[in-house]
């Protein structure tokens, strides 16, 4: 799918301080954000977070509490909702097939919905795309559960969507189904098409996203991964030793890159501000004191630390 | 945007699909023409035509009668499963992501129970004639074709399929529950059908006039009834139950 230079240019979508409340339950509240076009922005949280309840927003279903956004360049309000609708898609967490139709005419009823003229030939496309041409005339009922997401995603690509909304697309899957559909996201990014991945599967956001945001009813962060990584946790690094030191204050104090350190199962973690200066500082120093260095290593935090240091400060905000 | 029938007609026609392979809607669109039709001939086969002419027009009333409760019962049944249905199968998300109104998915919905149910009863209607005509008294043919029995037969059978199709997608769509929608919605499409039944068993003796006026009376009741039912269709109260 190519896409102009203009559309390019403009970004998916604009939320600026999105709230929606129920009654006097807070779904979510204050939420701000950008996606760009061709970006995959993964949109994660823990159950409760808001995140389905902000995507049906943003997909007209709901009316926000306020705030306002523009979802394919077009405002949202109750106007526009038929409008935005024809330019997005939106795949629940359910796939939603009429299981008593078959594939085909699954796909034929959102064809016209979505009043597409050459409906033969996009069918045969988003088929392709899902590696379901074979399946056509099967009775949706009779597929499994990973066949009917791909069903599920074939339909939402049908209308060459300006942007692709995907509430937990892996939810409920296997592994083999689970890779079957990162795969075909994937190769959805490949042609470009903006993705909003609603998911609270870290490895999957860290796998497929550009860019997520951590939502627990407010927004928490924005940023990619590894922005978010540097965010919230200093650099450190990570030495092993073959015998532990006999005094390891005296010794890491004498390295001036070292700003803390703390004992662990494996070793010791070193807080420093710059890794490229400390590690070999500091190899210089364990061999000077006579140590058996089995490896330095930068930590790696993973998108799964950033999400729990953020969700369990929540926690902890709550409680005091 | 404006009304646009591609989109009511894809929902139309999956609708239709979909009855066709669905084991109740087929077996009660097949059962209840069998009873309609067996019952009433029953009843004027077995009718003494030498007996006083009230009773007999009685028993022709019970017949025609027959006859108009097919176009309340058929469609309550698959029009209270409507929203309600898709609800309970996930379908119903997918759906309003699309860009169609709720005027064109009320109207696709209404029309796939609206066009079976009046062919079907019209269908029944005419073997009920036919049938009367070869093997009912002459005298009862003749009572049959007197007064505005045919007419009423006409003109309510549409028109009280589109009470009790209208009805059955209210109560669908405020229901969290398929069989107690089909239930209740059942029960509410009958209070028309008291009126119609006063005048098919003579209680009310009506002029063609008056039949005219109580159909457009009914027309725009089932007229008013969609307008009710398309501002009581809010997707985020479907999809959230806020």
């Amino acid at each position: 799918m190519m896409r102009s230079l203009h559309e390019a240019a403009t970004p998916a979508l604009v939320v600026d301080h999105l709230t929606k409340v129920f009654g006097d339950r807070v779904a979510f509240e204050g939420v701000s954000f950008e996606v760009g076009s061709g970006e995959v922005f993964g949109f994660l949280g823990p159950n409760g977070a808001g995140k389905t309840t902000t995507v049906r927003t943003l997909g007209t279903l709901i009316a926000p509490t306020s705030g306002s956004a523009i979802v394919a360049g077009i405002p949202l309000n109750a106007k526009n909702g038929s409008a935005i609708r024809s330019r997005i898609s939106v795949m629940p967490e359910s796939p939603g097939l009429y299981l008593r139709l078959t594939v085909m005419e699954n796909l034929q009823c959102f064809a016209g919905l979505y009043e597409l003229d050459d409906i033969r030939e996009r069918i045969g496309r988003a088929l392709r795309a899902v590696n379901l041409e074979d399946r056509a005339g099967d009775l949706c009922g009779s597929l499994s559960k990973g066949l009917r997401q791909r069903v599920a995603l074939a339909r939402a690509v049908l209308n060459d969507p300006a942007v692709l909304f995907l509430d937990e697309p892996t939810s409920g899957l296997d592994p083999v189904a689970t890779n079957e559909v990162h795969d075909l996201i994937a190769s959805l990014r490949a042609r470009g098409v903006t993705i909003f991945l609603t998911t609270h599967r870290l490895d999957e956001a860290e796998r497929l996203c550009d860019r997520v945001a951590i939502l627990n009813t407010t927004l928490r962060e924005v940023g990619r991964p590894d922005e978010l990584r540097q965010r919230l946790f200093r650099r450190s690094l990570d030495v092993r030793l073959h015998v532990p030191l006999h005094d390891p204050e005296a010794l890491f104090g004498a390295v001036p890159q070292v700003e803390g350190w703390e004992q662990t199962p494996s070793g010791y973690t070193l807080t420093v501000s710059d890794p490229d200066l400390a590690a070999p500082a500091l190899a210089r120093a364990l061999v000077g004191a006579g140590a058996d260095i089995l490896s330095i290593a930068e930590s790696h935090h993973s998108l799964e630390d950033v999400y729990l240091e953020l969700i369990d400060e929540d926690v902890e905000a709550r409680s005091t | 945007m404006s009304f646009s029938w591609t989109r009511a007609g894809a929902i139309f026609r999956k609708e239709l699909r979909d009855y066709r392979r669905n084991r109740f809607v087929i077996g009660t669109m097949a059962a209840t023409p069998v009873l309609f039709i067996t019952l009433p001939m029953i009843q004027l086969i077995a009718a003494n035509v030498s007996g006083n002419t009230a009773h007999l027009n009685l028993r022709i009333g019970l017949s025609l009668l027959y006859m108009l409760v097919i176009p309340v019962t058929m469609p309550s049944v698959v029009s209270a499963y409507s929203v309600v249905g898709e609800r309970e199968q996930g379908t119903l998300e997918p759906v309003l992501t699309t860009p169609i109104r709720r005027e064109e998915f009320l109207i696709a919905k209404a029309l796939a129970a609206f066009i079976p149910t009046v062919v079907i009863a019209y269908a029944v209607f005419g073997v009920f004639l036919a049938a009367a005509a070869l093997f009912a008294h002459p005298v009862i043919v003749s009572a049959i074709y007197a007064g505005t029995h045919v007419l009423v037969q006409l003109l309510f059978t549409p028109l009280l399929a589109g009470w009790a199709i209208w009805v059955g997608i209210a109560v669908s769509a405020r229901s969290t529950d398929v069989r107690a929608a089909q239930q209740l919605s059942m029960l509410a499409s009958l209070p028309p059908l008291v009126v119609v039944a006063l005048i098919a068993l003579n209680v009310i003796t009506v002029s063609t006039t008056v039949a005219l006026g109580l159909a457009a009376a009914l027309l725009a009741f089932d007229l008013l009834a969609w307008r009710v039912v398309a501002a009581m269709f809010d997707r985020e109260r479907l999809l959230t139950g806020h």
